[in-house]
């Protein structure tokens, strides 16, 4: 094990150095870019053995993923907002075909207006593709996902992104835990699809037409897959635990046993919350923080049980939906809560939409504004001008 | 007939056999058929070249020898591409003829 200073970018792209896959198809963009660049250095440099592919555009990156996928390649991409929606034609083809392809994502803010910085929207839009999505607090866990992602996906076989913030993560150096290159390569063991597409003595056919016949009955194989999906990202987890003494799980709390006023949120933002937390409790005040570190599938059961016992929730998204009922996770959550005998009152903020600051301040509010949820309007904004 | 398979049965990820389209009828939205005239043609195989569904077919001795309707979707074009004169060795007709 090395300490290392490292920014989100580095770290995963040191794991992908030590995971060394088969392919990596890939096109830059900010503020993923520094994924590739640095990767595309270590093949120029000879410390991996992988068949870089440098394509024209993140639709072309995706697909040469699936393609070598299908050949039985271990492939991995990375890309970030446009690029992500410019890959969305091809994302639920990967899924359907159940190849598992890891992609390293970037949270950042979908055009337009133009915007570089953070938010979850290109990623929410991606949550209905068959892909696996974990979210990260920080460096530490951006390198830990996107290394438990290659055993989840070829297990689970569906793609599967780890994901940062956006600058936030992706280029802010952090103190952070690197394994030895061997323990790596132990933990993610060897891979081998069969029957690849190469093997012309036994020709297959792949992605056929499948209309009214068949699609039906595909797309509830993925669905299948998704559900078994949970113990098999729990069970990877806690083999990682094992070996490597860090804790994972698709959902984590943090003083939440005792919480009365809780806030649900994803990515660095947990960060944050942790300190307002700490600072509060001192306070006496009983606030905790359930994160969601598995998007997809979405741990309902267990978000239920984790927030049945306190008053009020308030759950952050960093995004607009523009759906008019609140954002994705919100109602998620909600729906996750319905069949409850006795459920807290469930608010909802948007914030932080295209890199937009949330302090300790704003947080401490939101705490401050559960003791009286019952007068508030279930969907908000935090920290937006009116 | 036989039930069709479930999605418990099916191979994960549409994963088959090669070949699949063999099985499958892609002629039944054709509206004219090609009439394949043996008299005519002088087998210089422009048809066989053209044919984007593969469904002109040979004989042993790899001379055009007719067409495979299961498959022919009816675009016309290896009559178009035919070059015998004047009358083609490939003719289009009405599917309701």
């Amino acid at each position: 094990m090395a300490v290392a200073a490292k920014t989100g970018n580095e770290a995963m792209a040191e794991a992908m150095r030590q995971i060394n896959p088969d392919v990596v198809a890939a096109y830059p963009i900010t503020p993923a870019t520094e994924i590739v660049m640095i990767f595309a250095q270590f093949v120029a440099d000879g410390l991996v053995d992988t068949e870089y592919v440098p394509v024209e555009s993140e639709h072309s990156a995706m697909s040469a993923c699936v393609g070598a996928a299908s050949a039985g390649a271990r492939v991995m991409t990375g890309t970030s907002s446009q690029g992500l929606a410019y890959m969305y034609e091809i994302l639920p083809i990967a899924a359907a075909l159940r190849l598992p392809i890891v992609m390293c994502e970037v949270n950042r803010a979908i055009s337009g207006p133009i915007n570089i910085h953070c938010d979850h929207s290109d990623t929410m839009a991606a949550r209905d593709f068959g892909w696996i999505q974990m979210f990260s607090e920080n460096a530490q866990e951006a390198y830990d996902n996107t290394l438990q992602a290659v055993r989840i996906a070829e297990t689970v076989k569906l793609p599967t992104m780890a994901t940062t913030d956006g600058f936030i993560i992706s280029h802010c150096m952090e103190r952070i835990e690197t394994l030895e290159d061997d323990q790596v390569k132990d933990f993610i063991g060897e891979y081998k699809l069969t029957p690849s597409l190469l093997d012309i003595e036994n020709p297959t056919t792949r992605g056929a037409l499948d209309l009214q016949d068949y699609y039906f009955e595909h797309h509830v194989g993925v669905g299948e897959a998704m559900k078994g999906a949970r113990s098999i990202i729990k069970s990877v987890a806690e083999d990682f635990n094992k070996k490597f003494g860090r804790k994972y799980d698709l959902i984590e709390g943090y003083k939440l046993e005792d919480a009365e006023r809780v806030i649900v949120a994803l990515g660095s933002t947990c960060g944050t919350l942790r300190a307002v937390i700490d600072e509060l409790r001192e306070k006496g005040a009983k606030v905790g923080l359930l994160k969601i570190r598995v998007f997809r599938p979405f741990p309902a059961d267990e978000i239920a049980k984790a927030l049945s016992n306190c008053r009020s929730v308030a759950v952050l998204d960093r995004v607009e939906p523009w759906s008019g009922v609140g954002s994705q996770t919100f109602v998620e959550v909600r729906s996750a809560l319905f069949n409850l005998a006795k459920k807290p009152k469930l608010i909802n903020y948007m914030y932080g939409l295209g890199g937009r600051d949330i302090s300790l301040k704003e947080l401490a509010g939101v705490y401050e504004n559960l003791k009286k949820a019952d007068s508030l309007q279930e969907v908000n904004y935090l920290g937006v001008g009116e | 007939m036989t039930a069709k398979p479930g999605w418990k049965q099916l191979k994960e990820g549409d994963i088959l056999e090669a070949g699949t389209s063999q099985k499958f009828t892609t002629a039944d939205w054709r509206s004219e058929r090609p009439i394949f005239h043996k008299e005519r043609c002088i087998d210089c195989k422009l048809c066989w070249v053209y044919c984007p569904d593969s469904s002109i077919l040979l004989d042993e001795n790899k001379k055009v020898c007719g067409i495979d309707l299961e498959h022919c979707k009816g675009c016309g074009i290896c009559s178009f591409e035919c070059p015998v004169k004047p009358e083609k060795a490939i003719t289009m007709q009405n599917e309701h003829k």
